[in-house]
């Protein structure tokens, strides 16, 4: 690319001399300029993503507390935080609780999602106005959701029970007071949540497919089954790609729904990576360990960020 | 390919716009350095704050409607007197520790923040708090409890306006109809509970979800068995959560309690749901505004007949941090002193319906509001839940929290117990 810049350019140097009385300093000027529009992105990103980061990372091997607020002193500690949290039980409860549920609801969000979107690509009466009713659930506040979710959830008053109670099937269910149930509906909220995003993208991608493709697996006689395993998934593996990664990426750190459904409970049978960072920072006030936690799931989003930036590479080429 | 695009698009653009590009590269990098600049310096400065000479600012809690407009006009009322503007900065109730730790980091700290009590303590302990006393308040006319409620490791870092507890309200009706008595002891109020859960109504509410809403509720069982926060395993302890255990058992509790903070609790009662619930007077004003309900109030019932109902102190106190500058401070301290006054506290307690912690003040307050006479006996000999942990409260309360979810979700209450009680020492 380059290279072809450079090249390119030779000529209509040479062409229009008199214009240009000194190209290595045009040259350095439009590097300039380049660098100006690149570097407001630069410190943006160094003051808002790389400052925090390290901050987090030192941060987990410093002894830091309410006393360091007003000291500034927050001595180093060694690894001290990290393994005071990985001894703790409750630290691979939470790790276990986060794989179970980022794994189920991604599972979950992605079958349904993708159902939704194959179902959705057909023309049928009153198509657009149930699509935009799917999406409702991506509109609402993530809160808002939670605090509905708990209401209608409710062992006792919750409408699914009384729901399920006339169909005379499971009544009683516990879905969020017993510490077996409540992970699992946990997800099944989270799932309801994910669906909307999940359909709309892998729509979008479902639209790019050209129809010929379709035609020509019908033509030679591909059952339905056939064409969307043999053509429609391999031509939208960008898409499932990317829907999987952003969708993990925001299914690992889940805070506020759990907060607002279960609070980590009952029994902690809730806690996942993202409510022990709360605990341990703003509730315990134990700033460091607080870091520990946070910075573990840094990692793991990390794998992933360079599984998805490294398969956007090979699509390129 | 949009790569390949803009290198097209540069290739043959110098020769055409050769003279143009010498305008704008210059044109286009100055503002964007300049934004680039900006930004990094509001991002640096931004958190450093003025100080207005004759406005002084209070951080609080008070973020419902109600709570917000007495709290305006107990300020205007004093700022007025003190010839000083007073602004209220309300965060949600467990916002206000970590943002006062945020404004102490940047040395923007307000001059007055209403802490909850339990977590005074924590910030006394960073050096983040004055000595009242030091700047000119006295402590003569307020209850000793008082004084230790806002005091930590002897000094008296917070002035309370007004306290409350928790205490048994019931639905007066129900039991008029039922033809019970209000239950004064655990094996009543386990009976009385069991003979009101009928249909859809449980016999009695209360809080055991995962949050200090828990911990408050379970603390007046613990203490007035004998048990104690420093010893979570102890037999007391574990025969107050069996306690607890055995109304779940007998269906006398939703097993959703588990689940409820006392706001969830107050609804339940007020929709009918619960014939009684554990409850503090901050949910009076919602209570009240339901006309066709008629509740009642009354101390938690004890282990054993005559025995004292030691019930949890809960409540604000009004500090002043330490920001160096010690004119301020001293108006500051005039300003807490003025909001946590005799007259200030009857007003304020009369809205809120919570205790004034001015022992006269709360006399005038038990003729004005009678029914409520039940919670200034709890309050008088309520008990503080850091006085004995300070700032290491919350680690048992987290340990405490998990062992209550477990034992009524299965467990037995001494497992339970004997691991809260590894956790909160291991923890600290």
């Amino acid at each position: 690319m380059t290279t072809s810049t450079v090249t390119a350019q030779t000529p209509a140097k040479a062409s229009a001399p008199a214009a240009a009385p000194d190209p290595a300093r045009a040259a350095r000027r439009r590097r300039l300029t380049q660098w100006g529009f690149v570097a407001p992105a630069v410190v943006f990103m160094l003051l808002f993503f790389g400052y925090p980061l390290v901050r987090n990372v030192v941060m987990s091997f410093q002894h830091y507390t309410p006393k360091t607020f007003f000291t500034g002193e927050a001595p180093f500690n060694g690894t001290d935080n990290w393994s005071n949290v990985f001894q703790d039980a409750l630290f691979g409860k939470a790790l276990w609780h986060t794989l179970v549920f980022t794994a189920g609801s991604l599972v979950g969000q992605f079958c349904i999602g993708m159902a939704l979107a194959v179902f959705f690509s057909r023309r049928f009466p009153l198509n657009g106005v149930l699509r935009s009713l799917i999406l409702l659930p991506w509109l609402v506040p993530m809160v808002v959701s939670g605090i509905v979710w708990r209401r209608i959830l409710d062992q006792d008053t919750g409408v699914l029970n009384s729901f399920l109670d006339t169909l005379g099937v499971g009544g009683g269910t516990p879905w969020l007071t017993s510490p077996e149930m409540a992970l699992l509906s946990v997800i099944l909220v989270n799932i309801w949540i994910g669906i909307p995003f999940n359909m709309v993208i892998l729509y979008g991608g479902l639209q790019e497919i050209p129809k010929e493709l379709h035609e020509a697996a019908a033509l030679d006689g591909a059952s339905a089954w056939r064409t969307f395993r043999s053509v429609t998934l391999p031509v939208l593996k960008p898409v499932i790609t990317v829907v999987l990664v952003l969708g993990f990426m925001s299914t690992v750190k889940i805070l506020d729904l759990i907060l607002a459904l279960t609070d980590g409970g009952p029994a902690d049978a809730t806690q996942t990576l993202g409510t022990l960072t709360y605990q341990n920072s703003f509730v315990q006030l134990d700033f460091g360990a607080g870091a520990v936690v946070g910075n573990v799931l840094i990692l793991i989003s990390a794998v992933f960020a360079v599984f998805y930036l490294r398969a956007n590479r090979t699509e390129g080429k | 390919m949009s790569k390949r695009f803009t290198s097209l698009a540069l290739t043959a653009h110098p020769p055409a716009a050769r003279h143009r590009e010498r305008g704008p590269s210059r044109r286009v990098v100055a503002p964007f350095a300049a934004v680039t600049v900006l930004v990094a310096g509001v991002a640096l400065t931004g958190c450093g704050q003025q100080r207005d000479a004759d406005v002084y600012t209070v951080l609080n809690s008070s973020t419902d409607e109600s709570y917000h407009r007495w709290d305006a006009e107990a300020m205007a009322r004093c700022g007025e007197r003190l010839g000083v503007t007073i602004e209220q900065q309300s965060v949600p109730a467990a916002q206000v520790m970590t943002k006062a730790l945020r404004m102490a980091s940047s040395k923007s700290l307000p001059d007055v923040v209403q802490f909850d009590a339990s977590e005074m303590p924590t910030f006394a302990d960073a050096g983040g708090l004055v000595d009242l006393r030091s700047l000119g308040l006295s402590t003569d006319d307020i209850p000793e409890g008082i004084v230790d409620f806002g005091s930590y490791e002897g000094t008296y870092y917070g002035a309370a306006r007004s306290v409350n507890t928790l205490a048994l309200f019931y639905n007066k009706d129900v039991l008029d109809e039922a033809g019970v008595e209000v239950p004064t002891t655990w094996a009543e109020l386990r009976e009385t509970a069991k003979e009101l859960t009928r249909g859809k109504q449980y016999g009695l509410a209360l809080s055991a979800g995962g949050a200090e809403d828990g911990v408050f509720q379970f603390t007046p069982f613990m203490w007035s068995n004998g048990g104690d926060e420093t010893d979570l395993d102890s037999p007391q302890v574990v025969e107050a959560l069996d306690y607890w255990k055995g109304l779940l058992k007998d269906r006398s509790l939703s097993k959703s309690t588990v689940n409820w903070t006392q706001a969830d609790v107050n609804d339940q009662f007020m929709a009918g749901n619960a014939a009684m619930m554990i409850n503090g007077p901050w949910q009076v004003e919602t209570l009240n505004a339901e006309e066709s309900l008629h509740w009642g109030i009354a101390p938690i019932p004890v282990p054993e007949a005559g025995e004292d109902s030691v019930g949890p102190l809960g409540g604000a106190v009004l500090t002043v941090p330490n920001t160096g500058d010690e004119a301020r401070e001293k108006t500051a301290g005039k300003i807490v002193a003025c909001l946590s006054s005799e007259k200030e506290q009857l007003t304020y307690a009369l809205n809120s319906w919570m205790v004034p912690a001015n022992a006269e003040a709360a006399e005038v307050w038990r003729e004005r509001v009678p029914e409520l006479g039940s919670l200034a006996d709890q309050v008088a000999v309520a008990r503080s839940r850091t006085a004995q942990l300070g700032a290491g409260w919350s680690s048992v309360s987290l340990a405490l929290q998990s062992a209550f979810q477990s034992a009524l979700t299965g467990q037995s209450s001494e497992t339970a117990l004997k691991r809260a009680q590894q956790r909160a020492t291991s923890g600290n």
